[in-house]
């Protein structure tokens, strides 16, 4: 009963993948551990769904 | 010590019973009185049901300690009959503050419609809160307060309990049925029966200053995280009453709670946060670390625990007297009926199921506040910046800013006490079965009261009405229903503006001055609302049947079955 959307969903996922190694560019390491943080806060609110959101996090973790 | 309050000292008073030959008997004993025995003690009062009420000191708090009482207790204190001089002396306040380093990042409002008598907290040390519930208890006169009463040994082995008391004339032994625990966190009586409080214990530590200052802050609870003057760290600020302030500065881990309490280490803090310039005096400090746990069961045979000695938590969110003051609201009616006859002893199991519910729920809030104002690990520390940083220019974070979840009331929602809502009746709103009653202005023979001041110390039906007469059933259904063992009292709710022509004897008619009530409880004429003794709806129907009202009261008091549901409890081994 998966509703994690885990198939490919980003039309250009090398546009994608520049952007997110942009996003830290010239950032020390405390301040792209922040950067990500806000970027998880973002997109976890913008999918506001909390079963799809621990799906997520349990790959993330490595349980999946 | 304290500048704007000289502690009362109450006088031990030999009671007769130190010289029985044999132990004296009392119905109820309860054992501390402070916040949570002193309210157990006057409802008791209130109900009529005499007590013995043991205190192993000769006075109220020592400093100030609790300071926020949450709405809800304050409405329980009104049925008490001690709300209006609490709230008169104490300061009331809705709005919090939160800032990050320099910046405001967020304001709530926790009681943003109106529509209520009380606002969503009220400030006020606990010795003055104290005071003012032993006045009530004074004044009631059905209270025996002992000071100097220190409860050394507890046996609940047998029919009764066995209390061996020290006293500064020596020892004397006590029985009684019933005893009610309320000795506070660290609970000398849980230890006597080597009971235990288990959870957890946070590594942090915290400095709580009360300071004397004339200052125009806006009264509002004022939190900071990483402020400038308190790098690092979180600060809080509360108005209390006589001008004194409380200021709470985290201190983390490693810091020397003897060093830290050093006006000389003090003073600067206070300083760096007020501004130099601000005269003040030093009135109270204390270092304390926190822990949220709980016992497994608050009820032991005829040994009952409520508030601190039962359950712990953080102070932040103001969860700790709030809560005790409910256990009380929960349990003094259940035992009252006990002990007439008129309930089975497996009600007070109820009081467990109920009220460890409401200490999970205290104790999970507690412990997210307190993850968030004290991060465990780097990433946490990062996460949580990261929220407090966002959380000034967007709204979903400053949801996720947890600076404390203010003491609200716990929904009963699974209790075996609720009759469900019938599926056909289709109620909406907040008001579901084993919620606490929600206040709205109504009028009470032509002047503006309150719905909750309205309600009774017992079972109340509350009936909205349309403009038309009572029908003949259902006057007929209010007097029986009046007239049981376990009477019930109608209240009858007509629109604004509205009027019976005639209303049965003995049922007074509230009109819904502003709509609150029929928006608040999403009522139409006909619908009926059965509320318990502590005010938590126990049932509701859209129209009036006697026989239903009969079994919603059968089950909220465990009548309704001829055995008991569950194992009934041995009495407890202590």
């Amino acid at each position: 009963m998966a509703k994690l959307n885990l198939e490919p969903n980003i039309a250009s996922p090398d546009d994608f993948y520049e952007a997110l190694i942009d996003m830290h560019r010239d950032l020390d390491e405390g301040a792209s551990a922040k950067a990500n943080a806000k970027l998880v806060l973002l997109l976890a609110n913008h999918i506001g769904d909390l079963e799809v959101l621990r799906e997520a996090m349990a790959i993330a973790r490595g349980r999946a | 010590m304290l500048k704007t309050y000289v502690q009362p000292r109450y006088d031990y008073v030999r009671s007769p019973d130190q010289s029985a030959a044999a132990p004296a008997h009392h119905p109820v004993v309860i054992i501390g009185a402070g916040p949570v025995g002193l309210s157990a003690a006057i409802d008791f009062a209130t109900r009529g049901v005499a007590t013995v009420l043991l205190d192993e000191d000769d006075t109220v708090s020592v400093g100030s300690r609790a300071v926020c009482y949450a709405k809800r207790a304050l409405e329980i204190l009104d049925r008490l009959g001690c709300g209006d001089p609490v709230v008169e002396r104490g300061i009331s306040w809705n709005v919090g503050k939160v800032y990050f380093r320099d910046r405001l990042v967020y304001t709530f409002n926790l009681l943003p419609e109106p529509g209520h008598h009380r606002p969503a907290f009220v400030n006020l040390q606990q010795y003055h809160f104290e005071e003012m519930l032993l006045a009530r208890l004074r004044a009631l006169g059905r209270t025996d307060l002992r000071w100097m009463n220190k409860v050394v040994g507890v046996d609940a082995r047998g029919d009764l309990v066995r209390l061996e008391v020290e006293t500064p004339d020596g020892r004397y032994a006590l029985t009684c049925d019933w005893l009610v625990v309320a000795d506070g966190a660290r609970s000398p009586v849980r230890h006597l029966m080597g009971l235990e409080s288990k959870g957890q214990v946070f590594r942090d530590r915290f400095l709580i200053a009360d300071v004397v200052m004339k200052a125009e802050f806006p009264t509002e609870r004022w939190f900071w995280f990483d402020p400038p003057f308190h790098r690092n760290q979180s600060a809080l600020l509360h108005r209390q009453a006589d001008d004194v302030w409380r200021i709470d500065f985290q201190l983390g881990w490693d810091a020397d709670p003897e060093e830290e309490k050093k006006p000389e280490r003090v003073i600067p803090r206070i300083k760096a946060m007020l501004g130099d310039d601000r005269e003040f005096e030093l009135e109270w400090v204390s270092v304390y670390t926190f822990q949220c746990r709980r016992m497994e069961r608050f009820r032991h045979g005829r040994v009952i625990f409520a508030g601190d000695a039962a359950h712990q938590v953080s102070p932040f969110g103001a969860r700790g007297a709030n809560s005790g003051i409910q256990d009380t609201d929960n349990l003094v009616w259940k035992l009252a009926l006990v002990m007439a006859g008129k309930a089975p002893e497996r009600l007070l199991d109820t009081y467990d199921e109920e009220r460890v519910y409401a200490a999970d729920e205290n104790i999970l809030n507690s412990t997210r506040s307190t993850d968030f104002i004290t991060p465990k690990s780097g990433v946490s520390r990062v996460f949580r910046d990261a929220v407090l940083e966002l959380a000034e220019s967007y709204p979903f974070a400053r949801r996720i800013v947890n600076s404390g979840r203010l003491s609200v009331p716990a929904v009963l929602h699974g209790s075996s006490l609720n009759t469900p809502d019938a599926p056909g009746d289709g109620f909406a709103g907040a008001m579901v079965p084993g919620t606490p009653a929600a206040d709205a202005p109504v009028g009470r023979e032509g002047k503006t009261g309150w719905f909750l001041a309205s309600l009774g110390r017992g079972f109340d039906l509350v009936l909205f009405a349309s403009q038309a007469p009572l029908t003949a059933a259902q006057a007929d259904a209010i007097a029986a229903l009046g007239r049981d063992p376990i009477p019930v009292a109608t209240r009858i709710v007509v629109p604004q503006g509205g009027g019976l022509a005639s209303a049965p004897p003995g049922c007074e008619v509230l009109e819904d001055v502003e709509g609150w009530l029929a928006k608040r409880y999403d009522a139409r004429p006909g619908t009926c609302y059965l509320f318990r003794p502590d005010q938590h709806v126990a049932a509701r129907w859209r129209a009036l049947d006697a026989a239903k009202v009969r079994s919603a009261v059968a089950r909220a008091t465990c009548n309704d079955q001829a055995a008991p549901a569950r194992a009934g409890r041995a009495p407890a081994h202590a």
